[in-house]
């Protein structure tokens, strides 16, 4: 903790205000709102509200169509993250052995960084379609029955390559930085004391890139959760049946397509309760193990 | 810093009084704000005709303005209701019927928007299939009918003739169907069969056709309390026909809405079932002979074929916010306009520029009279199918159902199931029933009080 | 050969990464038809020109047309500058309050950042539509980006970043009599600069990428945004598609933030290494 600081309290909270409005505005009042709303029932166009209690929670938690959202979430978000945190840190190990082409490499791996999820589904559709893709058409004539927008699995699988792909690059960064920041010379003593590669991977580098992967895991989480809507969106608009329906894409099918606003508002803040215990668990956790 | 956080600032607020300075109404002509949901190129047609409308007078100026496909516009106009800031008319597509229904003060019904105005437009002329899926069940006008369309099959006479099928005569019945697309996947044709719009064709329009119900209370428009009753016989037999026939490879499922639209103009199938409104799309792509025929039925259920039940979207008149807030001016404004729609000579333009059906029974003798359907084959099915059987049934007037977006989209999600192989028809038709329940008592509930 | 194998790897990686982007580059080369039969090629065609005139002037001309690219390539890039730089502005004013002083209610203040942290805009969608719908601001530039400035992401990067300058910079600016503003500007900021940097990258492409928000709050055709323009295209996802136009859009749709992280590379890499510290 800083020992020396200014002295004043005006300008600090004036500093502070810019953020804090915006914070109360858009952030805590519809919050708020959510939280209310999910206590009411509601006619689409406002004209009637009467108060339910958490009749909204016990429906909505009782919804096999909701169970069957939060399960595909669960295997979306392990598979994405597992997927791109994998890869990321096997090409970020690769590309730190070669010392030379390690920031051609990186050159050439990041850009997908930049691509928008929708925009990633769009390419890999382009890759994946039935008729018109490259791979889809080939699996196709080769007697495989393509088609992800009959076949749940096939199109869980689409969605998971296409949002992988995107946020292996974030990782790969990431996983580079941190590997590239071990100092040689504790590596070179372990070779010295006879470690094997492997050894020195599982024993040395990889505890020295755990808060990087902490930290990576939280983000791909978080990602897989909420910035892959774009994804499933633009390519599957949660179907065939609902084998793609995560819990994000489900409070907007009922909020906005389906105008159910108790029930929409009332799995928005399970998200949220969800999206909070999981950031205090990760912190803890980080803060106990990671010191920064 | 200070200096860009200033910028940035600066430049939010000239954003927000961008969207403030909307222009303004001056002393006349009454602005009337349209909200619509027709893409390229029918949305532009539409415009020409509201231009024309604004041409034709001075009194009133409609502003149309499109709003993204129906349900965006749908759910954009109850947004703009709940902050005070909903259009003068919006369009809404058929299946929004039953939620504006039940929307009470938020709509101002057609029939008492024509009354204080004290114009009047003869609904007696309008096509009963047409004007009963917007009438309350005692038969007040609610909305004003306009684009309509219901479901044809076509199918690809070369593909016929190469099954050793008589191209002139395309199945009547989907007994003669299942025959026909037996030789056509033995005269090589991938997948025989596709559909278009899976809910509204293969299961509303097959409930409407058969005179059996959709759901109860007379498919919704007797009042909220209606279930859904489509866990019967004939609807179970015709799933568990179309997962047979899926399974065998003679029908191709080609995903939800009009997915599937492409498949039949591209060659790739040889009959589908879609909008009659396709038939644009065929005129333009299509490389190959093809004719339209109406929607097969079982020969053995007694009282089919009936009419087809329509698709489209009509106009609602709404409140500016749930307190109310229009003024009488505005009110005429909007008689005025829908005055102007239901001209014969305006709407069978209409009809015969789009593929859309004519909603009146004047404009059809209108554009009979023109000769169009003799030079333009096919165009007069979909017609003949919505006349069919005289005037409608409770069973064949439409859905009136609350939520049924919703339930639509639970239709199709069920019949992807089934395609899939997890469950057969009767499984089918009863998790429809069963998820769409939910869906109606949460409705009923909601709009109870 | 021991050596060559990470290279195997790292080669192959690349080609797995670059394929979808390179059968759409190509397919943005060639005719409708040709993409809509099915024949995928593997080399450039010859309808280049054509198809990104399309894409840029007219946005389509199917069922699914929407604005010109040219409109909302500058659609994305207000929105996704406004995003940036306000996020890195206010962040910065806060993250420096919250470790510079000492004042009543700054853990507060602290938390109430932080737990934007917890309410990704997906999860409040709904009301914060509302709130937008009943400020008027739908359908507007502020309405998309305002609600997306506030994060706790950028506040703790930069008090991360502010916690590890030296005590002594602060006692000699002190000494020096300068106060807590020209010590922000003459000492705190020149020090941010990567920081910054690094966060304008990641932030602007944020910003870029955004598409659910706009898919709600704004639904007038010129305030389109070409991310969404583009998934729009798409419609139902038909073979008969204009593909060729919309692997053109696609093309648009990416080709700046992948510019900004390329071009800005060794110091995006740079400053987020020295953030992760």
């Amino acid at each position: 903790m800083r020992k020396t600081v200014f002295k004043g309290t005006a300008l600090p909270l004036l500093l502070l205000a810019p953020q804090l409005v915006i914070t109360a505005i858009f952030f805590l009042w519809p919050a708020g709102a959510a939280i209310w709303q999910s206590l009411l029932q509601e006619d689409p166009w406002g004209m009637s509200s009467q108060f339910v209690g958490i009749r909204n929670f016990t429906e909505v938690l009782a919804e096999p169509e909701w169970r069957g959202a939060a399960y595909n979430t669960l295997i979306f978000s392990t598979a994405v993250a597992v997927l791109a945190m994998g890869t990321a840190l096997f090409l970020a190990v690769q590309a730190d052995k070669s010392i030379r082409g390690a920031n051609i490499y990186r050159t050439l791996l990041i850009w997908p960084y930049a691509v928008a999820p929708a925009v990633a589904a769009v390419l890999w559709l382009f890759l994946f379609h039935p008729s018109i893709g490259l791979v889809g058409r080939a699996l196709n004539e080769a007697g495989i029955a393509w088609d992800y927008k009959l076949n749940g699995n096939q199109a869980m699988l689409l969605i998971i390559v296409a949002a992988a792909w995107k946020q292996v690059s974030y990782n790969f960064i990431f996983f580079l930085a941190g590997l590239q920041s071990i100092p040689r010379a504790v590596l070179e003593a372990a070779a010295i004391d006879g470690a094997k590669p492997v050894r020195r991977f599982w024993t040395i580098i990889l505890p020295l890139l755990s808060p990087t992967a902490f930290f990576l895991l939280v983000v791909n989480l978080v990602y897989a959760f909420f910035d892959t809507f774009g994804v499933i969106h633009a390519l599957t608009g949660g179907g065939p049946g609902k084998a793609t329906e995560t819990l994000i894409y489900k409070v907007y099918v009922e909020g906005v397509q389906n105008v159910n606003l108790g029930s929409s508002s009332a799995q928005s803040v399970i998200l949220m309760i969800l999206v909070i215990a999981l950031t205090a668990v990760q912190f803890r956790f980080i803060e106990r193990k990671v010191h920064y | 810093m200070r200096r860009r956080f200033l910028a940035q600032a600066s430049l939010a607020a000239a954003a927000i009084a961008a969207t403030r300075t909307r222009p303004a109404a001056a002393q006349a002509p009454v602005e009337i704000q349209f909200w619509h949901g027709l893409a390229q190129p029918l949305g532009g047609q539409l415009e020409v005709i509201v231009a024309a409308f604004n041409a034709s007078q001075q009194g009133v100026k409609v502003v149309p303005s499109f709003r993204g496909s129906y349900p965006e516009t749908m759910v954009a106009a109850i947004a703009a209701f709940r902050a005070n800031a909903a259009p003068h008319v919006v369009q809404m597509f058929e299946v929004g019927t039953g939620t504006m229904m039940a929307a009470g003060r938020a709509v101002k019904p057609v029939y008492e928007l024509l009354a204080e105005a004290g114009v009047s437009i003869d609904f007696n002329d309008y096509l009963p299939a047409v004007r009963g899926y917007y009438q309350a069940s005692d038969g007040r006008q609610m909305s004003m009918p306009f684009n309509s369309s219901t479901a044809t099959m076509f199918y690809n006479k070369d593909h016929f003739k190469r099954a050793g099928l008589d191209p002139e005569m395309p199945p009547k019945t989907w007994e003669e169907l299942a025959e026909a697309i037996k030789k056509l996947k033995a005269a090589g044709i991938a997948s025989p069969m596709t559909t278009s719009w899976p809910a509204w064709v293969q299961v509303e329009q097959v409930s409407a056709i058969h005179n059996i119900p959709l759901a109860s209370l007379g498919n919704g428009f007797d009042g909220l309390g209606a279930t859904m009753q489509v866990n019967n016989p004939v609807m179970v037999r015709h799933m568990n026909n179309l997962i047979a026939w899926q399974k065998d490879g003679l029908f191709k499922y080609g995903g939800r809405d009009n997915a599937a639209d492409a498949l039949f103009p591209a060659g790739e199938v040889s009959l589908t079932m879609a909008s009659s409104s396709l038939r644009a799309r065929l005129l333009r792509e299509s490389r190959f002979a093809w004719g339209t025929a109406m929607l097969p039925y079982y020969s053995d259920v007694a009282g089919a074929p009936r009419n087809s039940i329509i698709g489209g979207a009509s106009f609602w008149a709404l409140n500016r916010g749930p307190s109310g807030g229009r003024n009488a001016a505005e009110w005429k404004g909007v008689a005025e306009f829908y005055r102007y729609l239901s001209q014969p000579e305006i709407d069978a333009k209409w009809h015969m520029d789009t593929g859309y059906v004519p909603v009146r029974r004047a404009s059809y003798q209108v554009a009979k009279s023109q000769g169009f359907y003799e030079k333009n084959p096919g165009t007069e099915v979909a017609i003949e199918q919505l006349l069919r059987g005289g005037e409608t049934t409770p069973n064949t007037r439409g859905i009136r159902l609350g939520g049924y977006v919703e339930i639509r989209n639970i239709i199709q999600e069920e019949m992807e199931k089934s395609f899939q192989g997890q469950q057969n028809g009767q499984q089918a038709m009863e998790a429809v029933t069963q998820r769409a329940n939910t869906v109606l008592r949460n409705f009923e509930r909601q709009n109870r009080g | 050969m021991k050596r060559a194998w990470p290279h195997l790897w790292l080669l192959l990686g690349v080609l797995i990464f670059a394929t979808p982007i390179y059968i759409t580059l190509i397919g943005s080369t060639h005719d409708a038809s040709t993409i809509g039969r099915g024949d995928v090629p593997l080399l450039p065609g010859s309808h280049a020109v054509e198809n990104y005139t399309a894409a840029w002037v007219s946005g389509g001309s199917g069922r699914f047309a929407v604005s010109p690219a040219s409109r909302m390539l500058l659609n994305s890039t207000i929105m996704a500058l406004c995003i940036a730089v306000g996020k890195i502005a206010i962040s910065l004013l806060s993250a420096y309050a919250v470790v510079f002083f000492r004042f009543p209610g700054r853990m507060i203040a602290f938390w109430t950042i932080f737990m934007t942290l917890m309410l990704p805009v997906e999860v409040r969608i709904i009301p914060t539509y509302q709130v937008i719908v009943s400020m008027d601001l739908f359908n507007s530039m502020a309405g998309l980006t305002i609600p997306l400035i506030a994060s706790a992401t950028a506040t703790l990067l930069f008090r991360q970043f502010f916690l590890t300058i030296p005590d002594e910079y602060v006692e000699a600016a002190k000494m020096d009599g300068a106060g807590p503003m020209r010590f922000f500007r003459d000492i705190l900021l020149p020090l941010s600069v990567t920081n910054i940097a690094a966060l304008f990258v990641i932030l602007f492409i944020y910003g870029w990428n955004q598409y659910l928000w706009p898919l709600l709050v704004v639904n007038d055709r010129s305030l389109e945004t070409i991310v969404v323009g583009m998934a729009k295209m798409i419609g139902t996802g038909d073979a008969q598609n204009e593909w060729n136009v919309i692997m053109a859009m696609a093309v648009l749709s990416l080709l700046p933030p992948v510019a900004v992280v390329l071009l800005m590379q060794r110091w995006f890499l740079k400053g987020l290494t020295e953030t992760e510290k």
